[in-house]
């Protein structure tokens, strides 16, 4: 039965088949373009050398310095941050949330429940950017009319600097909290009922359950939606260019990612977009890595 | 008896978020249906006062969005199907294949695949620009036509087949390809369908991307259209809801069409990282 | 398997389809028109009539939004996927000409008995002129006037509209007190630069310093200009919202919650258009009222849009005819009944229906107090970058000197390369 497969003819010739077509798009249009960016940021690469190329200057680290000193880079890098660190942890807590109801064995109805917590996720974020922009309207849209049955007066959520990223948090905790809760449900789903039972034996409360066992047993789904959520908001977009006019008020909510396509695709400045993306792209990596590092130090 | 109050309670919690989760897709639908000008009225309505398909017909007559949608099911089913051949191709050469280098090679992509995709953006842009592909279906599929996510879903669930099977059918004298074709792509049959499903929506909803690479009105997707549309129809509230259904409709069909596996899709897929 | 093969044979019929459908209607030569919003809109109910006279051209044309022209336009030269034919903003007539996306126009200009200098008003043609060369044909005239509701303006005492800055002023706290609480008597978006830029020219700025290679807005004229933009909105006379944010202005117009509205001709159409017939008379335009001391009507700018021919065109000929046919003056009338856009040839303006249209007036009054905005391909990126950074101000988060000093400095480092073009071209390495 010992086929030496070590030495199956073709075999070699057969993998080079079924990877190229993957490998070639993966680094034609994913790898080399991310090399290309480092070399671009470091030319002021323009409007004026799309026109000629003979107007490229090589301008060194001269890109990332002029970054360091345009207020509206840092505007831009503070609002992803608080878009990143608030909605994020908004966004697992709204789902954890929703999870911990949906895994109660009260509940009935669960399927039902979890679709309809699902669907925001499915719908395309462009459209729904449209549809809350109206909602959020201070005077016609429906979010203001129904704070005032509680008593709160009219919010202007996208035309005040101080509302309109929350406004915009909302949305994302809204339509993307269904898919953390998904993977909650099936989180808490694998937690062993001895464990719990074990520890009500030993006479520990409710609160104590959810902080011993569940939270511990549900680590490595934290640990995997944090990192996927961070990544995601680090990137958002769509939501100031269609909510915002790109960024408004004031650049309340101009996000990193929107400064980059501005500088890049409306104005041209293709060197310096490319510093941008860079270092968001630095930052990303960072935070990804810290993120399983206080996960494995918490584990060791 | 203190069970019945808690989950009357819990019901009541649910219901509220469930109200909630819907009621913007709601709202949408309804101001749709609204006729011109009943969406920006105060108090806010949330109901129409007569429906009326007019904005709608205007979407489809005078501005054309039936080309859009086309446009959308175009790129979303091309990049679906292409993407699902390649990552295929390749995460079962990584699974099953011998060859050498391979797991130094398949360690250096997935170290590759933390690498956030805005980074390659603008070189990306420049590289379909020498090639001819700006304002072209192509532009927006080929770069999405396989992606280190996939060919490592993939390869993780080709592992799962027994090489036993594969050799057998070796010594039968199947090719390479015959092999693939027959053996391999219906064991990856759930995996393959899970990635369909995740890949079309996902490509059917991308924003960024097709917008700046389609230049032309008539090669839009649908939220490159959308989005176009209100700088020009920004006052028109109903149109742009009506507009929103139909982008946001035929994704939503879909997934409660095929919800169960979807749903499983990303359990897997989360929990296997 | 028959599948598989299904599939493969989908995919390869998809090649051509995606590689970029291009080439023959029926043996036509097909001519691709880019127009903007409603221009774009309204182009296509003259397509059949440009057809039946040119029994050789297809033409095509497609509508892309104002707010994402500029990107959209640029984006298409870089990709080389450029129409034949497009309208362009002419402040933006410098850039793409600047970057050589355009085709001299000259030539033809001057073997056309339909084309010629002296057919349209002098201070707009000249806006279509880059480095010497002719880059564009003024197709329809744009500048700002005032839109004044004529019962609210009249109850303050200015029923034919202000005619000096301070009997503006006056007008809209007037109006302030006959409005209800939450209503504004001026409309002015935040995020609109022109209405800003309008009131520096109107003061006398150059806007841009030094041959278009400085700013030139922290010097008094603009700054002026600035005190009383600003101004406008610490009184609470205009609301501060972007124009994304607003309701829908028409019906906001209508309800009187707005009174005034600086704003261009193509809102003739849209307020025919979007307001009911009762509600026609409610509205009036009037020519800028001018700085106190100075000669009324107070300048607006000189834009507008020109047509123009892309150097990648492989159907130039045709284009041309496109060209002529829409600067015919019957033609160019019709344009105006149609979109309201007000001709940029002269002759047109005789047209009986123009002629007769008292809410016209205004804009023919105004187009012979016209300044062109700085001529340099950055002047949109600085233009945008000037508003948002007045928004600060406005909002009170910076003061008025810093906010201006910052846009001068600004404004110095986006022209830092125009520097360097340019003194490389006198340095004698340039073309």
């Amino acid at each position: 039965m010992a086929v030496d497969r070590r030495r199956v003819p073709g075999e070699v010739r057969a993998a080079l088949f079924f990877l190229a077509p993957g490998l070639l798009v993966i680094g034609l249009f994913f790898l080399l373009p991310i090399a290309a960016s480092v070399l671009l940021s470091l030319t002021d690469f323009d409007i004026y050398a799309l026109g000629d190329v003979r107007n490229v200057r090589v301008v060194g680290l001269r890109n990332f310095s002029r970054l360091l000193a345009d207020p509206l880079f840092w505007t831009s890098l503070r609002n992803t941050f608080y878009f990143v660190l608030v909605g994020g942890p908004l966004t697992l807590s709204v789902a954890l949330a929703a999870a911990l109801l949906l895994h109660s064995k009260l509940v009935r109805w669960k399927g039902l429940f979890r679709t309809i917590f699902f669907a925001p996720y499915i719908t395309t974020l462009v459209a729904v950017a449209i549809v809350f922009r109206y909602l959020y309207h201070p005077r016609f849209g429906g979010l203001n009319r129904v704070l005032e049955l509680f008593g709160i007066p009219a919010i202007d959520w996208l035309g005040n600097p101080k509302w309109a990223m929350p406004a915009i948090i909302l949305l994302a905790v809204w339509k993307n909290f269904g898919y953390a809760m998904i993977l909650f449900i099936a989180g808490l789903q694998a937690i062993p009922e001895s464990l719990y039972e074990a520890a009500r034996l030993d006479g520990a409360g409710r609160l104590q359950l959810f902080r011993r066992i569940t939270v511990p047993m549900l680590a490595p789904t934290f640990l995997f939606l944090g990192v996927l959520t961070t990544i995601g908001y680090f990137q958002f977009f769509a939501e100031p260019y269609v909510m915002t006019g790109g960024g408004g008020p004031l650049n309340a909510t101009l996000s990193t990612g929107l400064l980059m396509y501005k500088q890049g695709f409306r104005w041209w400045n293709m060197g310096y977009a490319a510093a941008i993306a860079v270092v968001l792209g630095l930052v990303i990596l960072a935070f990804s890595a810290l993120q399983f590092r206080i996960e494995r130090r918490r584990n060791a | 008896m203190k069970r019945p109050v808690a989950s009357v309670l819990l019901h009541l919690v649910l219901l509220v978020g469930g109200v909630a989760a819907l009621a913007p897709l709601a709202w949408m639908v309804a101001a749709s249906l609204m006729p011109t000008g009943e969406a920006n009225s105060f108090p806010p309505r949330f109901l129409p006062s007569r429906p009326t398909l007019v904005h709608y017909r205007e979407l489809f007559t005078r501005l054309n969005i039936g080309r859009t949608f086309g446009s959308s099911l175009l790129v979303a089913s091309a990049t679906t199907i292409v993407s699902l051949l390649f990552n295929s191709m390749a995460g079962y050469a990584f699974a099953k294949l011998r060859f050498p280098g391979r797991d130094r090679l398949f360690g250096a992509l997935l170290v590759a695949m933390v690498i956030p995709a805005p980074i390659a953006m603008l070189p990306l842009f420049l590289l379909l620009r020498s090639l001819g592909l700006v304002n072209s279906y192509a532009g927006v599929v080929l770069p999405a036509a396989s992606t280190i996510l996939g060919v490592f879903l993939i390869r993780q669930f080709a592992r799962g087949i027994p090489d036993d099977l594969l050799d057998a059918a070796r010594l039968d004298g199947a090719g390479e390809l015959k092999l693939y074709r027959k053996i391999v792509l219906p064991l990856l049959r759930p995996v393959l369908t899970t990635l369909a499903i995740v890949t079309f929506l996902a490509t059917w909803n991308d924003f960024i991307w097709p917008l700046i690479v389609l230049t032309d009105e008539r090669r839009y997707t649908l939220p490159v259209a959308l989005a176009s549309l209100v700088g020009e129809h920004v006052q028109d509230t109903e149109l742009m809801m009506a507009g929103s259904v139909l982008t946001v409709l035929p994704v939503l069909l879909l997934f409660l069409l095929l919800q169960k596996q979807y749903i499983e899709g990303i359990t897997l897929g989360g929990l296997k990282e | 398997m028959a599948r598989r093969r299904r599939e493969l044979a989908l995919l390869l019929s998809l090649v051509p389809a995606v590689a970029g459908c291009a080439g023959g209607h029926d043996g036509r030569a097909t001519v691709r028109f880019w127009g903007m919003g409603r221009e774009g809109e309204v182009v296509r109910d003259l397509v059949p009539d440009f057809e039946r006279k040119n029994p050789g051209v297809h033409l095509v044309v497609q509508q892309i939004p104002w707010t994402s022209a500029h990107e959209k336009l640029l984006t298409a030269v870089v990709g080389r996927s450029t129409p034949d034919i497009a309208q362009l903003g002419n402040t933006w007539i410098p850039e793409f000409a600047g970057i050589g996306a355009l085709d001299p126009l000259d030539g033809s200009v001057a073997k056309s008995a339909a084309v010629s200098a002296e057919r349209y008003f002098p201070g707009v043609w000249a806006t279509s002129r880059y480095d010497g060369a002719v880059y564009g044909i003024p197709w329809y005239v744009d500048t700002r006037v005032l839109y004044y509701r004529r019962d609210l303006l009249a109850r303050a005492g200015y029923p034919a509209g202000p005619r000096t800055w301070s009997e503006w002023r006056d007008a809209m706290w007037k109006v302030k007190q006959i409005q209800p609480p939450s209503a504004h008597p001026f409309l002015l978006p935040t995020n609109e630069w022109e209405q800003l830029a309008i009131l520096g020219l109107q003061k006398g700025s150059p806007l841009l310093a030094e041959n278009g290679t400085r700013g030139a807005f922290s010097g008094p004229e603009f700054r002026a200009a600035a005190e009383f933009y600003v101004g406008i909105f610490h009184q609470d006379l205009a609301p501060i919202v972007s124009y994304s944010q607003l309701g829908n202005a028409y019906q906001e117009f209508a309800r009187g919650n707005i009174a005034m509205w600086m704003t261009g001709p193509w809102n003739l159409g849209e307020f025919r258009r979007r307001l009911s017939p009762t509600e026609q008379n409610l509205w009036m335009t009037a020519p800028l009222p001018a700085p106190d001391a100075t000669p009324w009507p107070g300048v607006s700018f000189s834009g507008g849009s020109s047509l123009a021919i892309f150097r990648g065109s492989q159907r130039k000929p045709e284009a041309w005819k496109v060209i002529e046919f829409l600067s015919d003056p019957a033609v160019q009338a019709r344009f105006y009944a149609l979109s309201g856009d007000l001709p940029a040839v002269r002759a047109a303006w005789d047209d009986p229906a123009l002629a007769r249209d008292e809410k016209a007036r205004a804009f023919r009054v105004q187009v012979e107090r016209v300044v062109a905005m700085p001529r340099v391909p950055e002047w949109e990126q600085i233009a945008q970058h000037t508003a948002e950074r007045l928004e600060a101000a406005i909002r009170g988060r910076e003061s008025l000197s810093a906010a201006l000093a910052a846009i001068d400095r600004d404004v110095d480092r986006i022209l830092e390369k125009r520097r360097w073009m340019l003194a490389r071209r006198t340095g004698g390495h340039g073309r």
